[in-house]
């Protein structure tokens, strides 16, 4: 019997499971796809958010601020590339100088700590690229960017470490109550568990749905992105924001810890996988970036990509034990910023569910660090060290971004294993640069059948399905 | 710190020649860095024929025209080191590398050979819309899997872009049983070699749509149709012109970029229009005692130019380290004028041409019977005549010093025109 039962290992599920690893109890994580971190966890802006958009009273408001402040601090904890850059709000006429003023009188009220207006000189002073046409800034130095998918495995990985089970390939197909709590069907595995959180993401209302009616609709949509390349990383310091409109933050135009410049999002309603780029919607995120930073050069662009948002009718996050399921707790509609609030998300659940009998008592030893080795950042000295130990790490697999054959091999021995192509870019940045894997991606693969233990066909690029090879050119015969 | 006379970086065609001639010039000391496994560079994954012909006189396979330079270089004692990834060069021409049994070293040269060669444009770099399924790769990706792997990359094939290496792999897919249903090229004509287009498409039935592109890209897991519409003159699709091919792979062709991110971080000059180092009319960028040459200064159609170019700069580094710098004096710049898209060398220091300069660059349209002039200012100091010219095929002209010493004032202009049949 489990104590309780996680289902998604997205940013919300991973946080919950890090914040439960602390606890003598027993905890599954179920996650649908064949690794975690892979929906929108993956493909957002890569913002922790400064807190001055959501609408004060809102559970928004309150967890976006309690977030980011512990994010920083788990961050060096767990090894995840985060920095505290900052953001700017850009206002080009009067009524976003209205708007500028209605952010900074919100994020006033949720705590956000020092925001301040700029003149329009003012931030071209520190954003040089910033557009004549911005008559007027508001500063956020809170806000900071993160790698977001490192940031949910590192919370995943301490908890498995910790304790926590994680079942990857699990897709929860029925739910029934019983004594004491509830017998979770994924595939052919039942998981018994006294409390369940459902954090599935753009799939919360349909897991939601096989324990009784939601009172709520996922509405999902999807943003559209450029990813630059690292000549293009420096042409802003700070995340560069325009006034929010109805459907969003609007776009951004911002660094990313890796160095490079994304630029984004778009928001259209769309289907929960629908992670397709359009040319209009590309098309949308160029003419609007011009607007905040016309430098921009977007024939630097190394890969367009699109994320769904799990947001739902409600507007706020639903972060409540469903009415008239004791024991079934939501963490649904979470869209922006979802990635900021993770960690206070996770606080706020437990807190709610201990009201409701979970026993919380923590566990005398808690391993709460994590290390990995990033050759291109170490120094000579460093790296030398770490090649007479082991000479793999003296072989450059990924040429663009610097990753050696040690850092594939021991990402393979860390407590979630990558299972595919994209396994192993999300977790050392191989085939995440300019040539997007051209040149390692046939020796990542033929590394990673040599480590499992299976044909170069058998790995996939992320799920079931997506095969790369299809098989020997010739029969063997000898 | 061990001093080398030169260091050559990239052990592929450019990196063999340019090493051969330097020895052939009589330095002794002379260590190629090369970050495969293997010297050879990309040739070792191209097992189709038609290299050789300029240099050899016979046709060779790619792998074939490799091994008779590591062979030359064999006899030699240029040093070779693999696997050895180099991560920086300075404007000293201090090299730090990285491999397995060295670990990361510095060493040091009188003078340094970039010879890196160049990367594929990928889908990112073309913005192609859709899905992000897998089945979608690089010809190159494609081709290496194929060649070296001894793996296929799928069944049903459409190829966007028809450079070589994108035509020699409908070819090669179609021989390993694969079916290739189209080749798609968004310009009015091909940026790959006549030759290819006769050998590897039209022999093999594949059609070619030109004015094309692939506008949409459909599949959950692996790729299961592209979208493919006709485009206008502005290279926007037309809408309605939309067919739908059944397909679980894509090839892209869509380019070659250099591959300089060395060379930009050493501080040398870049030509926007090559993504290549500015060079002067012995490939010496603007890093004096640093060379270039090969695919790394501009992109090149057949390996044969590609070992000419590097033996020419391979043999200006050991001029470079035993007689010295070239003499300065006047200089002139080697400008594009209408119809050419670049030209190198960019930059031409008169008193070290002697008996002349070969110049490279590239039309930005086709053109039948038509004509190279170079002028300086409104005067015409050289004309060339041409049957056919094409943006695909690299042209190359001849500039004896007599000639040059004609100019006047500090710019020579390279431009096409089309001649009255």
């Amino acid at each position: 019997m489990w104590d309780v039962i996680i289902v998604g290992c997205g940013v919300v599920g991973a946080a919950c499971a890090y914040q439960l690893s602390r606890y003598k109890l027993r905890a599954a994580v179920l996650e649908a796809g064949s690794d975690v971190a892979a929906g929108a966890t993956k493909a957002n802006s890569a913002i922790l958010h400064a807190g001055y958009d959501p609408e004060p009273g809102t559970l928004m408001a309150r967890l976006n601020v309690a977030g980011v402040s512990m994010a920083e601090e788990i961050c060096r904890k767990l090894d995840v590339p985060y920095r505290k850059n900052g953001s700017m709000v850009l206002a080009f006429s009067g009524k976003d100088r209205d708007c500028l003023r209605e952010l900074m009188s919100r994020g006033e009220r949720n705590g956000v700590p020092g925001l301040r207006l700029l003149t329009g000189a003012e931030a071209r002073a520190l954003e040089p690229e910033v557009s004549g046409e911005a008559v007027e800034a508001l500063l956020a130095p809170s806000a900071a960017i993160v790698n977001p998918w490192e940031y949910a495995l590192a919370m995943a990985e301490t908890a498995v470490r910790n304790g926590v089970e994680l079942y990857r390939n699990c897709r929860v197909t029925a739910i029934t109550r019983e004594q004491g709590g509830f017998a979770v069907t994924a595939g052919d595995k039942v998981f018994h568990g006294k409390y369940i959180i459902n954090a599935a993401g753009v799939y919360a209302g349909a897991v939601h749905r096989l324990v009784g009616e939601p009172g709520f609709t996922i509405r999902p949509a999807k943003g559209e992105y450029y990813l630059l390349d690292k000549c293009e990383g420096t042409r802003v310091s700070r995340v560069i924001f325009q006034c929010p409109g109805a459907a969003g933050k609007g776009v951004l135009v911002s660094p990313t810890v890796h160095g490079n410049l994304i630029v984004g999002p778009t928001s259209e309603p769309s289907g929960p996988e629908d992670v397709s780029s359009t040319a209009r919607g590309l098309q949308t995120v160029r003419e609007l970036a011009a607007r905040s930073v016309p430098g921009i050069r977007f024939r630097e662009n190394i890969r367009n990509f699109t994320g769904v948002r799990a947001g739902s009718d409600r507007g706020d996050f639903i972060l409540e034990e469903a009415p008239g399921v004791p024991g079934f707790f939501n963490a649904a509609g979470i869209c922006s910023p979802g990635l900021s609030a993770a960690p206070a998300i996770a606080e706020y659940l437990l807190e709610q569910m201990a009201g409701r009998g979970l026993a919380l008592e923590k566990k005398e030893a808690f391993i709460d660090t994590r290390r990995r080795v990033r050759f291109h950042e170490l120094d000579r000295e460093g790296r030398n060290e770490l090649i007479a130990k082991d000479a793999r790490y003296g072989r450059v697999v990924c040429r663009c971004e610097t990753v050696t054959e040690g850092e594939i091999v021991a990402c393979l021995r860390q407590p979630i294993p990558p299972a595919s192509i994209n396994g192993v870019k999300r977790r050392v940045g191989a085939g995440m640069g300019r040539c997007q894997g051209g040149f390692c991606g046939p020796r990542v693969q033929e590394l990673l059948a040599r480590e499992l233990g299976v044909r170069p066909e058998e790995i996939p690029l992320e799920d079931a399905g997506s095969y790369i090879l299809t098989g020997e050119t010739k029969e063997r015969w000898f | 710190m061990r001093e080398y006379e030169l260091i050559v970086i990239g052990g592929g065609p450019a990196g063999l020649a340019a090493a051969l001639s330097a020895w052939e010039g009589g330095l002794r000391d002379i260590l190629i860095l090369e970050r495969d496994g293997a010297l050879g560079g990309i040739l070792n994954q191209c097992v189709h024929n038609g290299f050789g012909l300029h240099r050899f006189k016979e046709e060779l396979t790619g792998t074939e025209y490799a091994g008779r330079f590591i062979d030359m270089l064999s006899g030699t004692g240029v040093a070779v080191k693999t696997d050895s990834m180099v991560l920086s060069v300075s404007p000293e021409k201090q090299v730090e590398y990285v491999n397995p049994t060295d670990g990361c070293q510095v060493v040091c040269a009188k003078a340094v050979v970039l010879a890196m060669g160049c990367r594929e444009r990928t889908r990112g770099a073309v913005s192609v819309p859709g899905a992000r399924c897998s089945g979608i790769f690089t010809a190159g990706a494609a081709q290496r899997f194929i060649n070296i792997e001894g793996q296929m990359v799928g069944r049903r094939v459409v190829i966007l872009g028809s450079g070589d290496i994108g035509l020699i792999m409908a070819r090669r897919m179609t021989l390993e049983g694969a079916e290739v249903l189209a080749c798609v090229e968004l310009m009015p004509y091909s940026s790959g070699l006549n030759r290819n287009i006769v050998q590897c498409l039209e022999d093999f039935g594949i059609p070619l749509y030109l004015s094309h592109t692939v506008t949409d890209i459909i599949g959950k897991d692996r790729l299961e149709k592209v979208v493919v519409s006709a485009v206008d003159e502005r290279r926007q699709p037309i809408p309605g012109t939309e067919r739908t091919f059944l397909c679980d792979t894509l090839l892209l062709s869509v380019g070659l970029l250099p591959e300089n991110e060395l060379t930009r971080a050493m501080g040398a000059e870049i030509d926007p229009r090559t993504n290549g180092a500015v060079v002067w009319e012995n490939m010496e960028t603007s890093v004096p005692g640093v060379f270039a040459c090969g695919n790394v200064l501009q992109v090149h159609d057949l390996v044969d130019f590609v070992s000419g170019e590097s033996g020419r700069a391979g043999a200006a580094a050991a001029d470079y380290v035993r007689r010295g710098p070239a003499p300065a004096g006047r200089t002139v710049k080697l400008e594009n004028g209408d119809a050419v898209a670049y030209t190198v060398p960019q930059r031409i220091r008169m008193e070290a041409a002697g008996d002349g300069v070969q110049a490279f660059f590239r039309v930005n349209r086709v053109f039948g019977r038509s004509a190279v002039t170079v002028k300086s200012g409104e005067k015409q100091i050289a004309r060339f005549k041409r049957d056919h010219m094409a943006p695909g095929e690299m042209e190359h002209i001849f500039l004896p010093g007599k000639l040059l010493a004609l100019a006047e004032g500090d710019t020579l202009t390279v431009s096409a025109e089309e001649v009255e049949a």
